[in-house]
């Protein structure tokens, strides 16, 4: 069998109306994902453990079949085919590494069983070990790297086929903090000079604004949210998507009083709350939404100091909680009820005028800054 | 001058030392200083030093014509002690979905062995025999006319016996180094292309490695020790090495059975170290 190039294959992905049902119906983990991920992007699919994010990695790497719905690969249907036919190859979240094989034998093994010669499938192995940076190591069986080497031996073993699409189920998850920043990089670094398409699970949202030109936020078998990594962060669909992502602040509260593209709500206080809001939404007297402000945008106020400014919304709490960040001061307050109500208050700044844990705030905020949510 | 954890190392093997000691180490003594004694012909021992029980067993024609038979058998039933063995078990790991079924099944390969060797081997009798189901039922359905008469009391009985016996010793070793391969390994071969086959030379086999060396010798060491079944089921037509020591010592030459015994003893040694040479067995199960 003879080898095809990467620019013959186009490693674009549509999954359309795909369900995977177990039991008979009994329990769903994947619940009509309908999603397009372009030929050569990074795609993060994030969400907690059981949402389905596996499950529809391994039905685009064919270890699995929907029960119903079409995925396709380069715009033909792939159901029923077995991996190699698809061209994808996968990286297992333990790696998956033979044990009784050395690093050379384990990243030539698919050569191996397409009947490549041992001279030629070494030389190609020798350069993809060059290429990770895994020359020494040779002769080493797995067992006896540490957890980044054998991370890239599962790279390259799954690269060596060269393959339109690389399927990344938790790569970093069986590492040590500082190596998992590092081996980020090294994934961003291969992505780019492979240039083919990566589907990359993990349940670390860091992991996927970090790598991703698309990240997917799963929720129960369902997408949630899918979109470019900063539209995803500052621009959450909901409620579970904002606290997914952190960095943000959710507030729930009922319509006051309408007039053009502002509103007020009122939440838990009984202050009112300015919200912005554009075309895109129509809101009604009464109703219960949410807005998500970013904690980094949260100002404090002393309010002996005075009022609000004008073109700003705050609500006044406690602050239960100071943590020094380095660069910032997370400072915890009582606004909400359930979650803690945060703000990033940039070092400089905060020690200027410390506050103290027990003091009443004002936390305030740009208005055109607050996201109103969709979905409340 | 003994280090603390010196003494912690010794007694943690005293129990086995206080069983091996005396019940292993001190016969095998006996033996070896028997082994160079004479007889006097009536069943005592005259004790000087001689090699003439070693010389006699090695000038016999009779000691490689058994050995050559007790070999054949070893290593027939190994074959088959293998191939089944390795089938059973990686039917049991990797086709058997359900793990609870594939423990269950697996505890019902050992229900033969609620019961004793002696009575596992004669059971073979009323299958095999001349009057045996198998006969009846070939000649009821009118395949032959005269019954087979090798089923029973023949090598073919040898073999059958053996391989029913000992194939066990075989999936024990290698259903427990299947069991240790990681699923995603699987997974992970089958991605890359590989077809069941491949899966099968490449990845499964040669995990499984330590459970056929470990298999292996229990199977080799038993056969080359046993007398009984080769006695029972050949009918007394065939002979083994052990059946011919057990002779001697029916008619009380004990230096020459016991120079037969060390012989052996230390050919079976030779057969388990070129085993562990293949394989490194410590290595495997560390894993």
């Amino acid at each position: 069998m003879t080898m095809q190039t990467t620019s013959s294959g186009r490693g674009a992905i549509e999954l359309a109306g795909v369900v995977k049902s177990y039991d008979g119906g009994e329990t769903t983990a994947v619940d009509g994902i309908n999603l397009k991920i372009p030929d050569g992007a990074y795609c993060c699919v994030l969400g907690p453990s059981g949402c389905g994010k596996s499950t529809i990695l391994r039905m685009i790497a064919g270890h699995e079949d929907p029960t119903h719905g079409e995925i396709l690969i380069g715009g033909e249907n792939v159901v029923g085919l077995p991996p190699v036919k698809r061209r994808t190859a996968m990286m297992f979240q333990s790696y998956a590494l033979f044990p009784h094989l050395n690093v050379r034998d384990n990243i030539a093994y698919a050569l191996r069983v397409r009947g490549m010669s041992r001279s030629e499938r070494y030389r190609r192995a020798e350069e993809m070990m060059a290429t990770v940076q895994l020359g020494e190591f040779a002769e080493r069986l797995p067992g006896q790297l540490s957890g980044g080497q054998q991370q890239r031996v599962a790279l390259a073993r799954a690269a060596i086929t060269e393959p339109r699409v690389l399927l990344l189920d938790e790569p970093l998850s069986a590492l040590d903090e500082h190596l998992r920043i590092q081996m980020r990089t090294e994934l961003a670094t291969m992505q780019k000079n492979l240039g083919i398409t990566f589907v990359h699970v993990t349940h670390t949202q860091m992991e996927a604004i970090a790598l991703a030109d698309l990240v997917v936020v799963m929720e129960r078998g369902k997408i949630k949210q899918a979109g470019p990594a900063r539209e995803v962060y500052i621009a959450p669909r909901d409620r579970y998507v904002a606290e997914f992502m952190g960095g943000q602040n959710v507030l729930r509260g009922k319509v006051r009083t309408i007039n053009g593209v502002r509103a007020t709500m009122v939440g838990r206080g009984e202050e009112p709350i300015e919200v912005a809001f554009d075309g895109r939404h129509r809101l009604e007297k009464d109703e219960t939404i949410e807005i998500a402000v970013r904690r980094d945008d949260i100002e404090l106020l002393r309010p002996e100091k005075g009022k609000v400014p004008a073109g700003k919304a705050a609500v006044s709490s406690r602050i239960v909680g100071i943590e020094y960040q380095g660069n910032f001061v997370k400072v915890m307050l009582d606004a909400t009820d359930d979650v803690a109500f945060i703000a990033f208050v940039p070092e400089r700044r905060f020690f200027q005028d410390p506050m103290k844990v027990g003091e009443v705030v004002y936390a305030a905020w740009d208005v055109e800054h607050a996201h109103l949510m969709i979905e409340p | 001058m003994v280090k603390r954890s010196d003494l912690f190392g010794w007694l943690a093997v005293s129990p086995l030392l206080l069983v091996l000691i005396p019940f292993f180490v001190v016969p095998f003594l006996v033996i070896l200083a028997a082994s160079f004694m004479e007889s006097d012909g009536f069943g005592g021992m005259i004790q000087t030093f001689t090699l003439d029980n070693y010389i006699g067993v090695f000038r016999s024609r009779l000691t490689f014509d058994l050995y050559y038979e007790t070999a054949k058998f070893a290593v027939i039933t190994w074959a088959f002690a293998t191939v089944i063995g390795f089938w059973v078990s990686y039917f049991l790991v990797f086709h058997v979905k359900n793990q609870l079924l594939a423990i269950g099944l697996f505890l019902l390969c050992t229900v033969p062995f609620w019961t004793s060797n002696i009575i596992r081997m004669i059971s073979w009798i009323p299958l095999l025999g001349k009057e045996g189901l198998i006969n009846q039922g070939l000649m009821g359905a009118g395949i032959i006319d005269q019954p087979l008469a090798f089923l029973l009391f023949s090598n073919f009985a040898v073999i059958v016996a053996y391989v029913h016996q000992l194939t066990i010793f075989m999936i024990v070793p290698i259903f427990n180094s299947l069991s240790k391969i990681d699923k995603s390994l699987i997974e992970a071969a089958l991605d890359a292309g590989s077809s069941r086959f491949d899966i099968l030379r490449y990845i499964v086999l040669p995990m499984a490695k330590s459970g056929i060396a470990l298999g292996s010798i229990f199977v080799l060491s038993i056969v080359m020790g046993d007398f009984f079944v080769v006695k029972v089921m050949s009918g007394g037509g065939s002979a083994s090495v052990v059946g011919a020591l057990y002779e001697d010592v029916g008619v009380l030459q004990y230096p020459s059975a016991a120079a037969s015994a060390v012989i052996l003893t230390l050919i079976v040694v030779a057969v388990v170290f070129s085993i562990l040479r293949v394989v490194d067995i410590r290595r495997e199960i560390a894993r």
